[in-house]
């Protein structure tokens, strides 16, 4: 009893401790930290300025661009993926499941660079749309095989009377999966598939290694060639603040859309 | 003599060592009422899931107005038009309004026009007495409700032939009644049926004749006043006891 009470009370040795310890380290780090190079390297307003246009019209768009097109084809080759998967035909099924384990299992920088440098090395064989379309298909490989978990994942969910019922109307396998099965999938697949876009705008970042031209560059390439010359860190605090203006809303409608299906199922 | 509307010859069905029907032979002819009773785990379902190929047997024959709907050469999708089915849980399309539901695969498969599949769906929506939810989705209708859809939606598809299993199983007692009632008048205007079922009075009231199946094989069939009033065989009494009990 006497040690239980000794914890109820907001000023607890633990807490007063951890509050000394959280002072004293801001405190510090005020004294310390040289503000003016701070406020001048990360947070410039001319540098900002600087960026602006082509910030928009360039750099977020690109990055927006190639997530939506990774996303599509992504979900396209998921799609088949998926029923690859679910087939009653054994090689199909051991294709998807070495596709998905191996993409899934490999840094999606290694797909990448196979796709924009391996390849054109090997077979001097250059993917259409130069090194960003090389990018985009490498990403749209990788966001394949995650999405075709997740859409797996979805048709299972959707129960076995669905199929029954269909088919026992006379409906073909194919006729069901897509006017049945699929529809009812992809309200639970929703907020697991937003989730994985957001993953992909953050994984456009990794196109920086490709090499891209001043036209074709997502938000990280055009942060640091600004850097470069401006000897100016602003562009990082910049694209992040675009990065979380896109990704931030984002994450909250998954949470949204996630607490509407689990209460309507 | 007519081509019965199902015969069943000589049927076996595995689940992988599992034997659940262990030859099985009988016949519906056409316009007959057929009441299949019996424990759990008899291999009811699995019979009535025979019959339209949703199980694939194992061995045997299973031939629909003559055609053995085992061969392979066949076309299922078209023969399973012409045999409505019905679950226990009634299996309602949930993403489509209950006129969506019976309008579907009478466009999709019969190649209906809109309008032509709608006109159909709203006769038998009449017909079961559900018009009146047309428009909503089937989570805003009761049990009793849904599952007089989920006959419509059969019936919109011109079968010859119904299976019902254990249709009113699933739902609250006071709702039996008017999926019962439904299911009466489809018998009185001659729908071949087979129907499993637990519910003894309407068994007696509608069938022609009575199944009664125990560990996979039929123990006993005949006129319901004889299977369900004085069994031949000691596990249908006691069978039929049990469920008295109930
Ligand atoms: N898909 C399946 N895989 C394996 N075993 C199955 C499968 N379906 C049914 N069985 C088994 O087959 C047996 C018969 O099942 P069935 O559903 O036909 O019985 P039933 O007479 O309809 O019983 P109930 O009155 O409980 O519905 C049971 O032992 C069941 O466990
Ligand atoms: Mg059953």
């Amino acid at each position: 009893m006497a040690t239980r009470k000794r914890r109820v009370g907001p000023w607890s040795l633990g807490t007063v401790v951890a509050w000394l310890i959280t002072i004293f380290v801001v405190a510090m780090l005020a004294i310390v930290a040289d503000w003016e190079r701070i406020g001048h390297h990360f947070f410039n307003l001319e540098v900002a300025e600087a960026m602006l246009p082509q910030l928009l019209t360039v750099a977020a768009r690109n990055t927006v661009i190639y997530t939506i097109a990774s996303f599509c084809i992504g979900f396209v080759l998921a799609l088949m993926l998926a029923l690859m998967r679910l087939s009653s035909f054994g090689p199909a099924r051991a294709f998807a499941l070495a596709y998905i384990e191996l993409f899934r299992g490999l840094p999606a920088l290694v797909t990448l660079i196979l796709l924009a440098f391996g390849i054109p090395i090997a077979f001097s064989l250059r993917i259409p749309g130069g090194s960003m379309g090389a990018a985009v298909t490498g990403l749209s490989i990788v966001a394949g095989a995650y999405m075709a978990e997740t859409i797996r994942g979805g048709i299972e969910a959707v129960p076995r009377g669905q199929m029954e019922a269909a088919r026992s109307l006379g409906m073909s396998h194919g006729r069901t999966m897509f006017s049945i099965i699929l529809p009812q999938a992809f309200r639970i697949m929703i907020p697991p598939l937003t989730n994985e876009f957001v993953l992909l705008i953050k994984d456009t970042s990794l196109f920086y290694v490709v090499g891209s031209t001043p036209a074709t560059r997502e938000l990280v390439k055009f942060a640091r060639d600004f850097m470069s010359d401006r000897r100016n860190a602003t562009p990082l605090t910049v694209i992040a603040v675009v990065y979380l203006l896109i990704t931030l809303p984002l994450t909250y409608l998954v949470r949204r859309l996630e607490a509407r299906v689990g209460k309507g199922r | 003599m007519s081509t019965p509307a199902i015969q069943i010859i000589e049927l076996h069905k595995y689940f992988g060592d599992l034997e659940v029907l262990k030859g099985i032979d009988f016949q519906i002819d056409r316009g007959e009422v057929v009441c299949i009773v019996g424990p759990s785990g008899s291999g009811k379902s699995t019979l009535l899931r025979c019959v339209n190929l949703l199980e694939e047997p194992t061995s045997g024959q299973v031939l629909i107005d003559g055609i053995d709907i085992t061969d392979p050469s066949v076309d299922i999708d078209q023969m399973r038009t012409r045999i409505g089915m019905v679950f226990q849980q009634f299996n309602l399309f949930p993403h489509l309004t209950v006129l969506g539901n019976l309008t579907i695969a009478q466009i999709k498969v019969l190649k209906r026009s809109k309008e032509e599949a709608e006109t159909v769906a709203m006769d038998m929506l009449e017909r079961v007495g559900v018009a009146d939810k047309a428009h909503e989705y089937p989570i805003r209708c009761s049990g009793g409700q849904q599952q007089r859809v989920a006959i419509a939606r059969s019936l919109c598809m011109g079968p010859e032939m119904m299976l019902f299993d254990e249709p009113t199983s699933a739902l609250d007692p006071e709702l039996v009644g008017e999926v019962l009632d439904v299911m009466r008048s489809l018998a009185r205007d001659g729908m071949t049926m087979m129907v499993v079922t637990h519910e003894m009075g309407f068994a007696k009231d509608v069938a022609d004749r009575v199944v009664f199946m125990d560990d996979g094989v039929i123990v006993e069939e005949g006129p319901p006043s004889e299977v369900l009033v004085n069994p031949r065989t000691d596990r249908a009494r006691r069978f039929l006891r049990m469920v008295a009990e109930k």
